[in-house]
């Protein structure tokens, strides 16, 4: 139950911070889009070693955080979901790679000093790529709403029928959202004790949840063909500024300037 | 199973954002040849439904723990393959992009291992042959097990190839299967075992709903054929990773490369009176001149000096970032205590 009311807070969080009037928040949103994608693109091609590249890469969410004031916390709080994966895969590189690289705090008592391999920088690194990448997801979306992001696609010429479809399950997850949270609540009402829905009832709760859910649709598509609806998605057109082509220009030149010329 | 960005490689994304735009792209033009735009809403609103319910834990009989549903292969029952799979490509965006569940490069490797196994391997593979003949309780069962085992055993298989292609990890690739695999078929067995309950009450009380049920006749052929899609794919797939992977490495640094072209060589080398002083004093103003990576021809040699000055360079950014921010914050109450 607590990660359906995490989820939703998430939701109206994010609500909140994309309804802010900041300079930020008001840029291009497909500027915004293709500066975070070209940013997650050249921080996944960094080399695994090259922690020096990757660490200079920090600058981008760092200027985002700060000047789009943006909590840190928050954003650190979304590495909770691939953070499992990422350690998984990075965890075993120091044992498997035991080539020295380095050595570090050499003393008189101790020539040798700490001696740092491959593997572990590598898994410093694949941490820090995750670090950075989400912390980009973030940035783009609480600065840019769903609404200016599919706007952004349908410039990018992403199918019609894609963008109705993210931007439906976009509006109707926080709907569906509440509807988990007062079944669930319901539900432990009527069984305090146990953990999780018992198998006897997972068909007809989730069932009949489903036929609801069926029935919304139509009622929805009934509502849509009533105001003129026939599969079309129309958006407004948006005049671009001056700092809307500035800020992905000068980005996306610091980036390809710390992939390739530092 | 959702994959972060820190878990591909360029190009391993690419070849994969290729093959599940190739998809889409199928997948698109089945849905408009339907023309039914009725049946939009219903996918926007399923595609919430299977996102609301991911968040339901269900009990696991005779264990302490609980399951959740991924929902590809309970979509594609419902609303067939094609719309199935659009569904599941904005349920994927909608979740990396609000939950961080997945990655914005990741997006083509997750839409492929959840999305594409889930909709096109369990529906038009497994459900649809076995529901030709109509639908019964033990063939709904039957189906929904063997759909998300099998779906979930490719989807995590592909998970380890690409992450073993994008060399994030010393993993041996026999390890690395031999953790994924037997993980997900617990996970497979309980999403089947979820979706089937599902299934079959909706059999049971609105068996309308169900997609491909009865469907004696062959589905009218496109142009092109499952077996020549499948082979188009992978030509794509072949000609973008090795195109992609190019690109990626084979160039050199751009400094390097400017000066291959002007002096013939990548490393400069210099001797003379003003070059020892020079070095001299970079020697002696150096943060760390001791503290080196051995081998310093590889990109693991790195120096921890230039580690430190990367920081520092953060450091700064941050330091003025901060100061913009002030300075902005002052310029704003100035302007709103200035007398109108």
């Amino acid at each position: 139950m607590k990660s359906i009311e995490d989820h939703l807070y998430e939701l109206n969080r994010l609500q909140e911070l994309q309804q802010r009037s900041h300079w930020m928040n008001h840029l291009h949103p497909l500027g915004k889009l293709l500066v975070c994608v070209f940013y997650v693109f050249m921080v996944a091609s960094i080399d695994k070693y090259d922690l020096q590249r990757l660490i200079l890469m920090a600058v981008f969410p760092a200027f985002c955080f700060i000047v789009g004031e943006l909590s840190i916390k928050e954003g650190l709080y979304r590495m909770r979901l691939i953070l499992p994966l990422v350690i998984f895969v990075g965890i075993f590189n120091p044992f498997f790679d035991r080539s020295s690289v380095m050595s570090v705090g050499a003393t008189a008592a101790n020539p040798a000093g700490f001696t740092v391999t491959g593997g572990m920088i590598s898994m410093l690194t694949l941490m820090l790529k995750g670090l950075l990448t989400v912390l980009t997801a973030y940035v783009l979306i609480a600065l840019t709403s769903i609404e200016e992001l599919c706007y952004a696609l349908r410039q990018l010429h992403v199918p019609k029928i894609i963008v109705i479809v993210i931007l439906l399950i976009y509006r109707y997850f926080g709907l569906m959202g509440n509807e988990a949270n007062r079944i669930t609540t319901a539900y432990h009402l009527r069984a305090p004790s146990q953990k999780g829905i018992h198998y006897k009832a997972w068909g007809t709760l989730v069932g009949q949840w489903l036929f609801r859910s069926m029935d919304r649709a139509g009622a929805v598509y009934e509502s849509m063909a009533l105001r003129g609806f026939n599969g079309d998605f129309r958006v407004k057109k948006r005049k671009a500024k001056a700092a809307d082509f500035f800020f992905p220009i000068i980005w996306i030149a610091i980036f390809v300037a710390i992939r390739f010329i530092v | 199973m959702h994959m972060a960005d820190a878990l591909v490689a360029p190009a391993v994304a690419g070849t994969m954002y290729v093959l599940s735009t190739a998809a889409a792209g199928v997948s698109v033009n089945e849905v408009r040849k339907e023309s039914a735009p009725e049946k939009i809403p219903v996918m926007g609103v399923m595609g919430a439904f299977v996102f609301a319910t991911q968040m339901l834990n269900f009990t696991i009989p005779g264990t302490g723990s609980s399951g959740h549903l991924c929902g590809g292969m309970m979509l594609s029952a419902l609303l067939g393959p094609f719309a199935g799979f659009l569904t599941m490509i904005g349920v994927l965006l909608v979740q990396c992009l609000l939950f961080a569940d997945g990655g914005l490069l990741a997006l083509g490797c997750n839409v492929w291992n959840m999305a594409f196994y889930g909709c096109f391997i369990g529906a038009l593979l497994i459900w649809r042959p076995m529901m030709k003949k109509g639908a019964t309780r033990g063939k709904i069962i039957a189906a929904s097990i063997v759909g998300c085992v099998l779906t979930l055993q490719l989807g995590a298989f592909s998970v380890c190839i690409e992450t073993l292609l994008s060399g994030v990890t010393e993993l041996p690739f026999s390890l690395f299967l031999a953790t994924m695999q037997p993980i997900h078929l617990a996970i497979g067995l309980v999403e089947g075992l979820i979706t089937a309950a599902v299934l079959v009450f909706v059999h049971e009380a609105r068996p309308e709903l169900l997609w491909g049920v009865g469907d004696k006749t062959d589905a009218k052929e496109g142009k092109l054929s499952f077996k020549t899609t499948i082979i188009v794919l992978a030509v794509c797939a072949a000609v973008a990773g090795g195109a992609i992977s190019l690109v990626a490495s084979a160039f050199p640094d751009g400094l390097e490369w400017s000066m291959e072209k002007v002096a013939g060589t990548t490393e400069l080398e210099a001797e003379g009176g003003a070059y020892d002083a020079a070095a001299g004093i970079q020697e002696t103003t150096s943060l760390l001149p001791d503290y080196a990576f051995k081998d310093s021809e590889s990109a693991v040699g790195t120096s921890f000096s230039g580690i430190v000055g990367s920081l520092v360079v953060v450091g700064i950014t941050v330091g003025a970032c901060y100061a913009f921010r002030f300075f902005k914050k002052k310029e704003k109450i100035s302007e709103a205590n200035a007398p109108s």
